[in-house]
């Protein structure tokens, strides 16, 4: 556990998830475990989830962020409009990372990052990244919190 | 002469005694007056004594004289909570589990028209949750303040984040409601506690209710009213299915209990996935759930289960021609104590019973659900799966006092052309024809034991009659 972590008050609460008709659950789990070993609250809905799902969860939990694992190629069709809904729930300045197996095909990472920039994810992962990779992005952006990463409504 | 219990309920309509043998547990008699809390509960309960008495054969002592109420409109709760799947839903079932009846249920921040509409609706308590253990604080606190605002001063019970209980607590408190602060109905996403909330509503009830409601008029004639009448009839439903001290009771159990205005189903069943391969997703659902379906009741709302099961079908089902269905449901609901006078009416009160079981237990049990994913199809399991329920009991004036109620009862049973719905595949079916569900729940605080002996000696096989016997209403 993490010094700015360890007040139970303070901790910060993460919403993960794997989106849509994908179950792939066993690189959600090993983020999942690793970010609670970082000291975060973990609320994990797990494979198949909808995404009113994760937004219901981070307004009932009041998270920080939300992760979205998309690892069957469909993720740009489950993610659209993922930051609409946020800001349809009082979200908009939740953090929100989308990882994963996130496009059909070998197309260039940039395009892709920039892809689901457009549709409000404030970071986007490709395969294979560590998950030491992910916390690290984290604590940087839980520290400026110039791209979200604020309570909503606080 | 051994000892022996009174086990009152103060119904809407009726009261009910039933005097009960403690060293044999067994019903000694039963006797029945008007429900009279509106004016003077004494009155009626003097006369359902008197009939219990004239049954009896005169006067006795009882050890305990316990009862439990819904009449003068029941345990009439508000529940308030954040997010409606979430929060929300737990309250509900808190609530439900109780023994309240809902008459209002809010999600989110309470708008004005909200609490103007909880003003009106001068609930007997309000339960407010919202926010897990951590989770959002603003809320709760914006709703505590909003009702503390306004003219609702009835008791409210705090069951949200723990991190804003104390903060929604002293708003309420300023204005002017007595408060009750207990644990979160959903401390962790995705966790479900709701005996402390229930255990809190109890405690109003008893502290509070009984008092606002002039039922403790009676309080020479009885000496403690325990719980709303749904409540004893899920602590009987509980007791029954677990049995107690090392005895085993009937197993998991679905209780359905067809009433005039609703119908009631409680179960007492973990309803996980029974196949290995299926997956739960949602809100997990208690162990012991009731779920009261407003608009299926076999009076009051005959014409909403006209509505809700189709006129056509209900028709078909009766053997009547359609036509004529809109009349008889008319004719129920605008005499709420009719009972069925020809072959028509009783072949309508029939399909009408069979449609409100049929929809209540289909509500009640969880659904399956195909997923087609890139690996292939998966199955999605929502809410409790009831296939393997070993007992279904029937309850309510339709079932016990109609001629066929197998035939009404068989309607809760898992349907091939809805394979989709988890209900109960082969249980045994019984009856509980003596009405002694609620005072088997009443004795379960004092005697468990022989509440358990009683409620076993009088559960009665199901089996139907002639078509053409006498039938009523509940």
């Amino acid at each position: 556990m993490s010094a700015d972590n360890t007040n139970a008050e303070r901790r910060r609460t993460l919403v993960t998830g794997v989106i849509g008709s994908d179950t792939h659950i066993v690189g959600n789990r090993i983020l999942g475990m690793a970010l609670e070993k970082a000291g975060y609250t973990v609320v994990a809905l797990g494979a198949l989830t909808p995404s009113d799902e994760f937004i219901k969860a981070a307004v009932e939990t009041a998270a920080d962020a939300i992760m979205v694992s998309s690892l069957y190629g469909q993720g740009e069709l489950d993610c659209r409009d993922f930051r609409n809904l946020c800001i349809e729930a009082g979200l908009e300045d939740i953090l929100l990372y989308v990882g994963g197996n996130l496009v059909v095909g070998k197309q260039p990472w940039a395009e892709v990052e920039q892809r689901y920039r457009d549709m409000g994810f404030d970071r986007a992962f490709p395969p294979g990244t560590r998950t030491d990779a992910v916390i690290a992005a984290l604590e940087d952006d839980f520290r400026a919190p110039a791209t979200g990463g604020h309570k909503a409504g606080r | 002469m051994s000892a022996a219990a009174l086990l009152i309920d103060l119904g809407s309509t009726y009261t009910k005694v039933r005097a009960v043998d403690l060293e044999n547990p067994r019903i000694l008699g039963a006797g029945q007056g008007p429900s009279t809390v509106a004016t003077d509960v004494t009155v009626g309960l003097a006369k359902a004594l008197a009939d219990l008495e004239r049954g009896m054969g005169g006067r006795r002592e009882f050890t305990y004289r316990l009862a439990s109420s819904s009449a003068a409109g029941g345990l009439r709760m508000v529940t308030v909570g954040l997010v409606r799947e979430l929060t929300a839903a737990a309250a509900r079932q808190a609530a439900l589990g109780a023994g309240a009846r809902l008459v209002g249920t809010f999600a989110y921040k309470l708008t004005a028209a909200d609490v103007a509409r909880i003003a009106d609706l001068a609930p007997d308590i309000v339960l407010l949750a919202g926010g897990t253990d951590g989770g959002n604080e603003d809320v709760i606190v914006h709703n505590a303040a909003s009702l503390a605002a306004c003219s609702v001063t009835c008791p409210v019970v705090v069951a949200g984040n723990r991190q804003a209980a104390d903060e929604a607590a002293s708003r309420l408190d300023a204005g002017g409601s007595p408060v009750t602060v207990t644990e979160n109905v959903m401390p962790e996403f995705g966790v479900l506690d709701i005996e402390p909330t229930r255990a809190a509503i109890r405690q109003i009830f008893i502290d509070r209710i009984v008092h606002a409601k002039g039922i403790d008029r009676a309080a020479e004639m009885l000496d403690r009213v325990l719980m709303p009448t749904p409540a004893a009839v899920l602590d009987g439903a509980r007791l029954l299915a677990d049995g107690c001290g090392g005895r085993p009771g009937l197993g998991s159990l679905l209780v359905v209990d067809v009433g005039g205005a609703t119908t009631d189903v409680h179960s007492v069943a973990k309803g996980g996935p029974t196949r290995t391969e299926v997956v739960y997703r949602g809100l997990p659902e208690p162990y012991l759930k009731r779920t009261v379906e407003g608009d299926l009741g076999m009076r009051h709302n005959a014409r909403s289960i006209v509505q809700a099961a189709g006129r056509e079908a209900l028709a078909d089902d009766a053997g009547l021609a359609p036509e004529r269905i809109e009349a008889l449901a008319r004719l129920a609901s605008e005499d709420v104590g009719r009972l069925p006078r020809s072959g028509e009416e009783r072949a309508f009160d029939k399909a009408l019973a069979r449609a409100a079981v049929r929809l209540a237990v289909k509500r009640h049990a969880g659904t399956l659900e195909t997923v087609h994913t890139a690996t292939g199809p998966v199955t999605v399991q929502y809410g409790k799966d009831l296939s393997a329920v070993e007992t279904i009991l029937g309850t309510g004036g339709a079932l016990v006092h109609g001629p066929q109620p197998a035939a009404i009862l068989e309607t809760a049973l898992a349907d091939d052309a809805d394979p989709f719905s988890l209900r109960p595949r082969t249980p045994r079916m019984v009856l509980d024809s003596d009405y002694i569900l609620f005072a088997c729940g009443l004795l379960a605080a004092v005697e468990p034991d022989a509440a358990l002996t009683l409620g076993l000696a009088h559960m009665h096989p199901v089996a139907d009659g002639p078509e053409n016997g006498c039938s009523s209403a509940a």
